[in-house]
């Protein structure tokens, strides 16, 4: 087990090396200049290349490259363009909004989801499983920004429960962290609850005809533990592969619904970055989530030897 | 069935009491604004970015100020002296000024703030061919040396938008003007925290107690800076909806720059109300690049002035008449340079004449890259207007989508169009930034010098010197009616009319002053 998480460890720094270049060279073949953009509307042409200039930008891409590469392998992701701060600094800011949130968002989508999708199938070709269903297609089916305006219009402005926007530190005030993260993390769960409770159900309806669970009626066990300890626990690794590619799939939620109710953290960095053309930071921020989406990946890889016994490494 | 009701009832009551919600919490004397865009840069010399400039009024104080007729007041300065021979101005400060540590200003702080300006802002680079030196006479007097007798002094100290010559203590001020500042120590009526300063978050300035302002009223961004609110927060929502939403539950009290369209919305609430405190507005421009072909042709350019009309634009831009105003004129209407002069004929959509001067030009149908840039409400619907006008006078047209920050790096590009280059943008100028023939960047015709589309007249520029030359106002009219007449012939861009876009606040944000720039002293919470 050990030499696989270390093979598995190694082999993210090829992908992290193909995702810089790539990144690397996505950035400078778009149609864009920081520096112009820097320099604010007035300015003339000769104030757009002095900053150019003091950038580096002028410089040719290749050395650009080993420039940045170089810094990088020193542990130094340089500094923002225009926060004239460490990109590191920059991060270590907005990842707690960006973990609260997406915490949030899994534990909101677990609870909900798998009960439903059990539920759903327990209760196969009953009004709860088309019900479970239709919510989930409409779940698939409304994008994050439709249904967060419809959450805000109605808990934020005509119920005034709960705030519009904005997103209280952790450290501030364990209510106003939790108040300012229903509305956001309800808004991003509404896709994973569909994603999460079709599959648990397609899952459990498929072990429910297994003959340990007759076998598990038939010694009188509760309907209650035949379907959590027998077909559940047998139905996991599907739905744990789901949970572990919907947190991935987070990630892009999280770029629009941070937009939308105002968080400052990983994801509105990351749309600031890019309409300011930030290489530095932009750079930064996709190395980081592409690491995450790796270490995800072997996480839910070494969480099926859990849940089945038969996986070995 | 009802127990159990009542009792998740309360527990969620109870959930609710430990976690305090509440949606309308906060600290007297704070405004909650959201402005038209977040702050990240800092320094207001070193970038036009108007956010920067209005950051800049937050907390520095400036020589001279426009107060709200158009008018150049003194603000740091108490006297000011000008010789018989209009040569030497003597500038003596007002007793009481700090800076937000606590340090007198000084003449010194003052002449190495007004040279870092000056090194980066065309009219203060303007200024300086005229200037043959400044000298410090004692801690609060100053004297400018003048070559030859200049309007621009006055003008440029009292300049209204980006770069407003704000002034800095010396240590800061002497600072490359094109590397950022990192002392953000001013001694205008409010402190920037910038402990609590978190862009993408929000910006937090709190009042300057020891800032000692004008006595006479405030009137534009003249008289005096009197801070009445403790602190101002600028929120950094980027969503528009969402901004008029957190309006409307009261979680913010002020919005720069909605669209308008979201604007009725937003007033249908009666604790929400209008306030247009930049009463000169803004103006449309269409913006031609001279290098290439066909608009290195001034025929060709001219055919635009035939093709266009203001209407057609502001109608499909703005929508509503109260918001929009059509002025055939440079210089926006209501300043002191503005006229029709030369716009005879002019802007009226007279397909058949534009056709002709293509005709006679021999526009040998090169299609026109025109930028279109599409996430900026108040731009969007420019170039398509622009695109059916153009063709039905005959020219091609090959209008490309892409967004603002594209356009503005592509702009600076002087490739050919069929190269990553372009012929054409539009976008909008804020009126005060383009008053005079020296203000007005797009009609600085020094080739290589000029903003993007690098007009190039020598005709132009004697004539923008000769405007600089002039202290007579009488005088400095005649020349900015000649520059416009001027400018109809070789056509550095194209007036589109004026629009207008003030702030939704709620109910109990009153005070705010008529400025070309949004200011937040002067403003009460009550």
């Amino acid at each position: 087990m050990l030499g696989y998480i270390l093979r598995r460890l190694a082999a993210t720094i090829p992908v992290m090396l193909i995702v810089a270049v790539l990144v690397f060279l996505m950035l400078r073949l778009t149609p864009s200049d920081p520096a112009a953009i820097i320099a604010g509307d007035n300015a003339n042409t000769e104030q757009v290349e002095d900053i150019r200039r003091r950038l580096g930008l002028d410089q040719p891409i290749l050395t650009q490259f080993v420039i940045w590469m170089s810094e990088i392998l020193r542990g130094n992701l340089g500094e923002s363009f225009f926060f004239k701060k460490q990109v590191v600094e920059l991060i270590a800011d907005r990842i707690e909004p960006t973990l609260s949130l997406a915490l949030f968002t899994i534990l909101i989508a677990i609870l909900v989801a798998v009960p439903l999708g059990t539920l759903a199938a327990y209760r196969h070709g009953t009004w709860i499983d088309r019900f479970v269903m239709g919510f989930s297609v409409l779940g698939f089916s409304v994008p994050v920004f439709v249904v967060g305006y419809l959450l805000i219009y109605v808990f934020a402005i005509e119920l005034n429960w709960l705030p519009v926007q904005g997103y209280q530190r952790f450290s501030t005030g364990v209510g106003g962290w939790a108040q300012r993260l229903i509305l956001p993390s309800l808004t991003l769960s509404v896709i994973y609850v569909a994603l999460i409770a079709r599959i648990t159900r397609t899952s459990v309806l498929e072990v429910m005809n297994e003959d340990y669970i007759r076998a598990a009626r038939a010694k009188g066990q509760t309907e209650g533990k035949v379907l959590v300890r027998h077909a559940l626990a047998n139905a996991a690794v599907p739905i744990v592969t789901v949970i572990g590619l919907g947190i991935a799939l987070l990630i892009g939620g999280v770029v629009v619904t941070e937009s939308v109710y105002t968080i400052p953290g990983l994801g509105r960095l990351t749309v600031d970055a890019v309409l300011a053309r930030d290489y530095p930071t932009i750079q930064a921020v996709i190395l980081l989530f592409s690491l995450v989406y790796v270490i995800i990946n072997l996480l839910v890889d070494l969480a099926y030897t859990f849940f089945d016994p038969r996986i070995r490494y | 069935m009802i127990s159990l009701r009542r009792r998740v009832l309360a527990v969620l009551a109870a959930a609710a009491a430990v976690l305090g919600f509440s949606t309308a919490a906060h600290a007297d004397g704070t405004l909650r604004a959201v402005m038209h865009s977040d702050l990240k840069i800092l320094d207001p010399i070193w970038t036009t970015a108007y956010i920067v400039r209005n950051h800049g009024y937050m907390i520095y104080d400036t020589l001279f100020a426009t107060d709200e007729t158009g008018g150049v007041k003194p603000q740091m300065v108490d006297t000011y002296d000008v010789s018989a021979d209009k040569l030497t101005h003597t500038f003596t400060l007002r007793s009481g000024l700090l800076w937000h540590d606590g340090q007198p200003v000084t003449a010194e702080d003052c002449v190495a703030s007004i040279k870092r300006w000056a090194a980066k802002d065309a009219t203060g680079q303007k200024l300086m061919t005229f200037v043959a030196g400044i000298d410090v006479v004692d801690a609060k007097t100053f004297v400018v040396r003048l070559k030859e007798p200049t309007g621009l002094l006055l003008l440029g100290l009292g300049k209204p938008s980006s770069n407003v010559p704000f002034m800095m203590p010396k240590r800061v001020a002497e600072t490359d003007p094109n590397t950022q500042i990192s002392d953000f120590t001013g001694s205008g009526p409010f402190i920037f925290k910038r402990d609590e300063w978190k862009p993408g978050d929000k910006t937090v300035y709190v009042k300057f107690d020891k800032y000692v302002p004008r006595a006479e009223p405030a009137s534009g961004l003249a008289g005096g800076k009197v801070a009445k609110v403790n602190r101002v927060e600028w929120r950094a929502i980027s969503d528009h909806q969402q901004a008029v939403n957190a309006l409307l539950a009261g979680e913010i009290d002020f919005i720069e720059a909605p669209p308008h369209d979201l604007l009725p919305l937003a007033l249908a609430d009666p604790n929400i109300k209008y306030f247009d405190w930049n009463p000169l507005g803004n103006q449309y421009t269409f913006r031609v690049n001279w290098l290439h072909k066909p608009f290195d042709n001034p025929k060709v350019r001219q055919a635009l002035f035939y093709a266009f009309n203001q209407e057609d634009f502001l109608k499909a831009v703005v929508g509503h008449p109260e918001y929009y105003k059509m002025c055939k004129s440079y210089f926006p209407c209501g300043t002191a340079f503005s006229s029709e002069t030369g716009m005879d004929g002019l802007l009226k959509s007279d397909f058949k004449k534009a056709q002709e001067m293509l005709k006679e030009a021999g526009y040998d149908g090169t299609p026109i890259v025109l930028m279109h840039s599409t996430d900026l409400q108040v731009l969007t619907n420019l170039a398509p207007v622009a695109k059916s006008l153009m063709e039905k006078a005959g020219f091609k047209v090959d209008m490309q989508s892409m967004d603002w920050q594209t356009l503005v790096s592509r702009r600076s590009k002087k490739d050919p169009p069929t190269a990553g280059g372009w012929h054409a943008f539009l976008t909008s100028w804020v009126s005060a930034d383009i008053t005079n023939p020296i203000f007005t960047g797009f009609m600085n015709a020094g080739c290589d010098k000029a903003m993007f589309g690098w007009p190039c007249d020598a005709g132009m520029e004697k004539l923008r010197d000769q405007f600089a030359r002039e202290t007579d106002p009488a005088k400095q009219k005649e020349i900015a009616a000649a520059v416009q007449a001027h400018n109809t012939k070789i056509v550095t861009h194209v007036p589109l009319g004026q629009w207008y876009l003030g702030s939704p606040m709620r109910k109990n944000v009153n005070g705010m002053l008529r400025t070309p720039a949004p200011v937040f002293w002067n403003i009460s919470m009550k």
